[in-house]
């Protein structure tokens, strides 16, 4: 089984105390393509553990880049916050399946 | 045409000296330098206390003090001391003045401090002139009294002000990332969309470049556009990394809202000019009326001890979750059986590092760890109370017994005392705009000669 994280490069950092932005940067046209129709709003809500509708996606196909935000899951700094930056809810994005039919080469 | 020296993304970071030098034969109009953020945590915000040593600090802004005095221009700081409160820049204040007398340098510098009271607010609440964010807390009258510090995130007024004052060094309170580095091309008539998007590209220094550790960057504004580079002599600006930039830290690729306006960098064009520059154009500055700044504040939020027991017994870390759960249930027991506090009024958390502490119940990995943290977390309104819950836990941290297991373990305490007091804790309580009059208005400037 293929992950995202084999074929992009994905990231997550606050923008603020109480937003969470991940971007993926996808290195190649043809990932782009993919991950573009793959990753939607929903899969990163429900992975994240939020309202499907509190999620914005941007697609930036100069960069390769798909980008979503979203209210974090946690306010920054919160005792129950287990990360203050935000910066490892990226590999739960990293780690999704890719479909198996997907034929793409190593970033 | 405006050249802005951004030596690092944040002063307390470093930056490469030969990049500094580099920068400063470039002849720059000015030298600005970002304080701080909140992305830290609310600690700074709550205490007023810089997140960076104070040794480094001064350090990197003696050798920046020197840089300004050969390139004879003025030193910008916005967000000083981490939070930008009036404490942050009473204590970049002291740090500039040692350094002015060891240096025997007579300058003019612009203090401008942008906290607020919580009276300000309030009036402003009354007015109808505070707006929420998305998303925000609730912002009562009890919430914003209760805030140690709020400050308000300044725009590029004030450092206009200052730099006409003939200011040799501004330190600010808090200010927008980019407000030091876009007020100078603004007052100058350079092209306001190109003036914001150049700050905001330029707010991290390299970051924008293929050497992010170099620090130092450079940016031209002129009627157009504007033209970045790094100073570091095998650094490189591509149009690709500065375009990226516009994705880091921010809700928005496409724009940025600002005190005063907003940033709009869709149909902006980024194009690899010679050396490893690139030229950015078609970047639109919409200005907003009324004039809005963010406002940050930290109210206290109790305090916290801390033990951490480490689990290397197999039998153990293969059943962690199970042993936390009946751990944590007899830990309630005892303090309800032999304490007098309120079960409402405290938190005991265990999480368990190697098995879900990072993501808790979103994590889905599950694979046999080695061995496994208990980070026990006390959370209590005050820290008397929190580490006397802390010591009635130690005990069973550790030696807490699995059912069955007639033998009593014992685990591994890294340290004595194991109880670890994180002192006062903070809430990030306002993400909210106020209304102003006038851009000065929470803005108070104070100059000094040394």
């Amino acid at each position: 089984m293929r992950v995202i994280g084999d074929i992009a490069t994905v990231r997550s950092k606050n923008a603020g105390p109480f937003v969470l932005t991940i971007d993926v940067f996808c290195h190649k046209a043809a990932t782009y393509t993919l991950l573009r129709h793959f990753l939607t709003t929903g899969t990163v809500a429900t992975t994240l553990g939020c309202d499907g509708n509190a999620v914005t996606k941007f697609t930036l196909p100069d960069l390769h880049v798909i980008k979503f935000s979203l209210p974090r899951p946690i306010i920054q700094g919160c005792p129950a916050d287990r990360d203050m930056h935000g910066a490892q809810f990226s590999n739960l994005i990293a780690e999704l399946a890719l479909p198996e039919d997907a034929n793409l080469p190593a970033q | 045409m405006t050249r802005v020296l951004v030596p690092g993304g944040v002063l307390g970071l470093g930056f490469d000296t030969r990049a500094l030098q580099h920068g400063i034969a470039a002849r720059p109009d000015i030298i600005a330098i970002d304080g701080g953020s909140t992305d830290s945590g609310p600690n700074a915000l709550g205490t007023g206390v810089s997140k960076y040593s104070r040794a480094v600090t001064r350090s990197e802004w003696a050798e920046l003090m020197a840089a300004r005095s050969r390139a004879g221009v003025p030193l910008i700081i916005g967000s000083a001391g981490t939070a930008g409160t009036d404490a942050g820049v009473d204590w970049m204040l002291d740090i500039t003045r040692e350094i002015a007398r060891e240096r025997n340098e007579h300058l003019r510098i612009a203090a401008i401090y942008s906290q607020v009271t919580p009276e300000t607010v309030l009036a402003a609440l009354d007015d109808g002139r505070i707006t929420p964010l998305d998303p925000a807390p609730s912002c009562t009258p009890e919430i914003i009294r209760s805030c140690t510090h709020i400050v308000a995130v300044q725009g590029t007024e004030p450092f206009m002000a200052a730099l006409e004052s003939g200011a040799d060094i501004i330190i600010a309170g808090r200010a927008t990332d980019t407000a030091t580095i876009a007020a100078l091309p603004l007052m100058r008539g350079n092209n306001p969309g190109a003036c914001w998007h150049g700050a905001k590209i330029g707010e991290c220094g390299a970051l924008c470049s293929t050497e992010p550790l170099s620090g130092c960057i450079l940016i031209e504004f002129d009627a157009d556009g504007f033209t970045v580079w790094p100073t570091a002599p095998t650094a490189r600006c591509t149009a690709q990394s500065v375009h990226a930039h516009m994705l880091y830290e921010n809700a928005d690729p496409h724009r940025l809202h600002e005190p005063g306006g907003t940033l709009d960098v869709t149909n902006a064009a980024y194009n690899d000019i010679a050396d490893g520059a690139v030229r950015v154009t078609n970047s639109r500055w919409i200005p907003t009326d009324p004039y809005r700044v963010k406002l940050e504040g930290a109210a206290p939020a109790g305090a916290r001890t801390l033990i951490l027991a480490l689990i290397r017994d197999r039998h153990y870390v293969r059943n962690a979750e199970t042993w936390k759960d009946h751990l944590l249930a007899h830990l309630h027991a005892t303090i309800r059986d032999r304490t007098t506090f309120d079960p409402a009024s405290y938190t005991i958390e265990i999480r368990l590092i190697g098995i879900n502490a990072t993501l808790g119940n979103l994590e889905n990995c599950h694979s046999e760890p080695t061995e496994v943290g208990a980070l026990c977390i006390v959370n209590a309104p005050t820290q008397p109370i929190a580490t006397e819950i802390a010591k009635l836990c130690n005990p069973f941290l550790l030696h807490f017994p699995l059912q069955g297991c007639t033998e009593m373990p014992s685990f591994a305490f890294p340290f004595s005392p194991a109880e670890l007091d994180c002192g006062p804790q903070y809430a990030f309580s306002l993400n909210h705009l106020m209304t102003l009059s006038d851009p000065m208005d929470t803005s108070r400037m104070v100059l000094v000669e040394t």
